[in-house]
């Protein structure tokens, strides 16, 4: 019972976190209709400079957390955000009419890029961040407990914190109105004088925000990362988009949460060595039954 | 654009510093401050280097696209015609010339080479068959599939446990890898492939990665990270081992030889080529052959195919499950050829290795494929030094190409047709 209960909590705010990368994809899949397959490097990249936005801080004798924690995420954010939209400019967009097959190749291209960059200029071993927010809350539960640590607490409230003001934003703003009207019919919204090349931009910057704080908070919490975590984690994030139904924002949330606690209880119940194969299992599984996903609108192919 | 002919300085003057500044912004924490632990070392040079490098190459960019030839080149650009280039119908190629004497070539290759370059062209020739049977799948079917590499292993590791479990042989195993390949393929393909095209990019990946996360984390079956031995190919039974085994002879002692370990090696390379070259007919057969032109009919335009009656799915499953079964047969080679294999031989990087082939030869061009391979196999041979920027190169390779030429270096000509005579107009 316990053990459940301490994976659904663990499974929550991995899911929470899963639910921010999954934005990027589900946005970018929304507007112009490709996988944007170095989502997961941005990500990865997102967390190198959480390393050294905290290296740098503390350098400068900065030591309260509050005060790292903030400088850290505007950092990160506004660094990974230049990623986002140098990855679009550079390898997206002299490609935009062309054939998907050509764009998927350039973004699997630039993926490797970014993994192979990353490698050589900061070396293959395996970096770390010093733990900044450490405690916990416990609940005794019959003869076990759950423990919630603090920096648990923190990443759902930053994850949910940021998934309610990007929800606003898309949802209540002149900016979100544009997005959504080029999500529609990109060709329309050009007529109706909305820069799309801008929103298009735009959208990429968003994703490679939402990646960013992601993050940020994972690697505050597991303290290790290296140049290739944003391969697994990419794909997991996909597959929860897909789960949610890609082009869906809320569904990229409920996906990447519901893919945490699932595999959360895999790993607590049956076998954490086999957690990958579950999610990627999952991942095929639901494309098979239902490629739309939960949320997603089934897509109608016109001549 | 406007259509004055002059150069406009201060708007490339302007570009340059929107691109130094976001170089900055991009390499200046990841190149600039290297962790080190929790610590840190600036290197400040390199971001100024590279910032200047981009600023510089901006700069040219920019001046380049307003002058004349700019124009032009990207006037050819928008207006190049990059479909299948169709030749008269009495048209012979070169390459009929050209063939035999490659096939000379091959045959002697084996036995003036050294042992080192041996073992370099087989495996040139092992990614000529993986470019292959990826380029049927992605370059005439225009299926991206990224766990390619998953394939490869369901061969590798078929020679491998099979002959550790049951005694088969390489023999046996040759045929039944490409069999057992394309039976996961179709396993694999089926669901996947009514759907939309991108959807199979990505549960393809996750098939790649099932596989080599099933093969490290199964260690009572698969000896996981440690791997597993794979045997020889055998001649008529005789093996190329200094010993053989039980109720065997050596091959060196049965022809009075003295043991030399290039034997092995030779005979590999010999078995290898003559594949190629059947992979290469019968592909070069099938693209001329109704399920070959439905591939890449498919692939142009699959509404107009489905609207004309084509059977999508099995056209599609047909292209995906001849790819895997090629990728099979690579695989039962490599693991001959190393004698040994283990997981790390098939992750993501080799998938993207081989789609690097095949973007690089041109999608559908067997020939730019063949070439694409040995270039890309041999050239991290001789460049040692550079090898930590391999996969950066073919990263860059794969944008540029994808930019500049997405149907690759070769381009992919057809012989035209004429009515025959006697017929009836």
């Amino acid at each position: 019972m316990d053990i459940v209960l301490q994976q659904l909590v663990n499974g929550l705010t991995l899911g929470s976190v899963y639910g921010l990368i999954a934005i990027g994809y589900t946005m970018v899949y929304g507007i112009i209709g490709m996988i944007n397959f170095a989502h997961g490097d941005v990500y990865m990249v997102s967390s190198y400079i959480t390393a050294i936005a905290i290296a740098l801080l503390t350098f400068f004798g900065l030591e309260s957390f509050p005060v790292i924690i903030l400088g850290t995420l505007i950092f990160t954010i506004a660094v990974t955000s230049v990623y986002g939209w140098v990855i679009e400019r550079v390898a997206y967009r002299p490609l935009r009419n062309s054939s998907r097959l050509s764009i998927l190749i350039s973004a699997i291209g630039m993926s490797l890029i970014l993994q192979n960059y990353v490698q050589i200029a900061q070396g293959a071993r395996q970096q770390g961040v010093p733990s900044l927010l450490s405690g916990a809350v416990r609940f005794d539960i019959g003869d076990g407990f759950v423990q919630i640590t603090y920096m648990k607490l923190f990443i759902l409230f930053a994850a949910f914190l940021g998934m309610g003001v990007l929800t606003y934003i898309i949802q209540k703003t002149k900016l979100g109105r544009m997005c959504r009207a080029t999500q529609q019919d990109r060709k329309m919204a050009s007529i109706l004088g909305i820069d799309t090349d801008k929103i298009i931009s735009l959208v990429f910057v968003i994703g490679a925000a939402m990646a960013a704080l992601a993050g940020v908070l994972i690697t505050l919490d597991y303290g290790a990362f290296d140049f290739y975590v944003g391969f697994i984690i990419g794909i997991k994030a996909f597959t929860a988009a897909v789960l949610g139904g890609i082009g869906s924002l809320p569904g990229a949330m409920l996906g990447g949460i519901i893919l945490g606690l699932s595999e959360a209880l895999f790993a607590g119940l049956i076998s954490s060595d086999y957690k990958d194969v579950f999610s990627f299992s999952l991942l095929v599984v639901i494309l098979i039954f239902r490629p739309s996903g939960l949320l997603g609108k089934p897509e109608v192919e016109k001549v | 654009m406007s259509q004055s002919t002059g150069i406009d300085i201060k708007q490339s003057l302007v570009d340059t510093v929107i691109a130094g500044l976001m170089a900055l912004i991009v390499f200046g924490p990841i190149v600039g401050v290297l962790l080190d632990g929790y610590d840190f070392n600036l290197q400040t040079g390199n971001v100024a280097g590279l910032v200047g490098v981009v600023m510089m190459g901006r700069f040219a960019v920019s001046l380049f696209f307003q002058s004349q030839a700019g124009r032009n080149f990207l006037y050819r650009q928008a207006s190049k015609n990059d479909g299948v280039t169709v030749t008269a119908p009495d048209y012979k190629s070169n390459l009929r010339w050209i063939i035999p004497v490659v096939m000379v070539l091959g045959l002697i290759v084996p036995f003036i080479a050294s042992k080192y370059v041996l073992t370099v062209v087989i495996l040139g020739l092992i990614y000529v068959l993986l470019g292959l049977g990826l380029n049927i799948v992605v370059g005439l079917a225009g299926l991206l599939d990224l766990g390619f590499v998953g394939f490869y292993a369901i061969g590798a590791y078929g020679l491998a446990l099979g002959y550790e479990n049951l005694g088969i042989g390489f023999w046996t195993m040759l045929p039944l890898a490409a069999i057992m390949a394309a039976v996961a393929g179709a396993i694999l393909g089926f669901p996947v492939l009514r759907m939309h095209g991108d959807y199979l990019a990505i549960v393809t990946l996750g098939f790649g990665e099932i596989i080599r996360l099933v093969l490290t984390n199964w260690t009572s079956f698969t000896h996981g990270p440690n791997g597993v031995s794979a045997p020889l190919p055998t001649l008529f039974g005789l093996e190329f081992n200094r010993r053989a085994s039980e109720g065997n002879i050596p091959f060196h002692e049965f022809f009075g030889l003295k043991y030399d370990s290039g034997f092995k090696y030779i005979f590999v390379y010999l078995i290898l080529f003559l594949v190629v070259w059947a992979v290469l007919y019968v592909k070069h057969r099938l693209t001329k052959m109704p399920v070959g032109r439905a591939w890449e009919a498919l692939r142009e335009d699959e509404i107009a195919c489905r609207s004309l009656g084509l059977n999508h799915v099995l056209v599609k499953l047909s292209a995906f499950m001849l790819g895997a079964s090629t990728g099979g047969i690579a695989g039962v080679f490599f693991a001959s050829y190393q004698g040994f294999v283990n997981p790390s031989s098939f992750t993501f990087f080799e998938s993207a290795l081989i789609l690097a082939i095949v973007v690089l030869g041109g999608m559908g061009s067997t020939l730019g494929v063949v070439l694409a391979a040995f270039f890309l196999t041999v050239m991290p041979e001789i460049l040692r030094e550079f090898a930590d920027y391999r996969v950066l190169m073919f990263g860059v390779l794969m944008v540029v190409m994808m930019i500049w030429k997405p149907r690759g270096l070769v381009r992919v000509t057809r012989t035209g047709f004429a009515t025959r005579k006697g017929t009836v107009k």
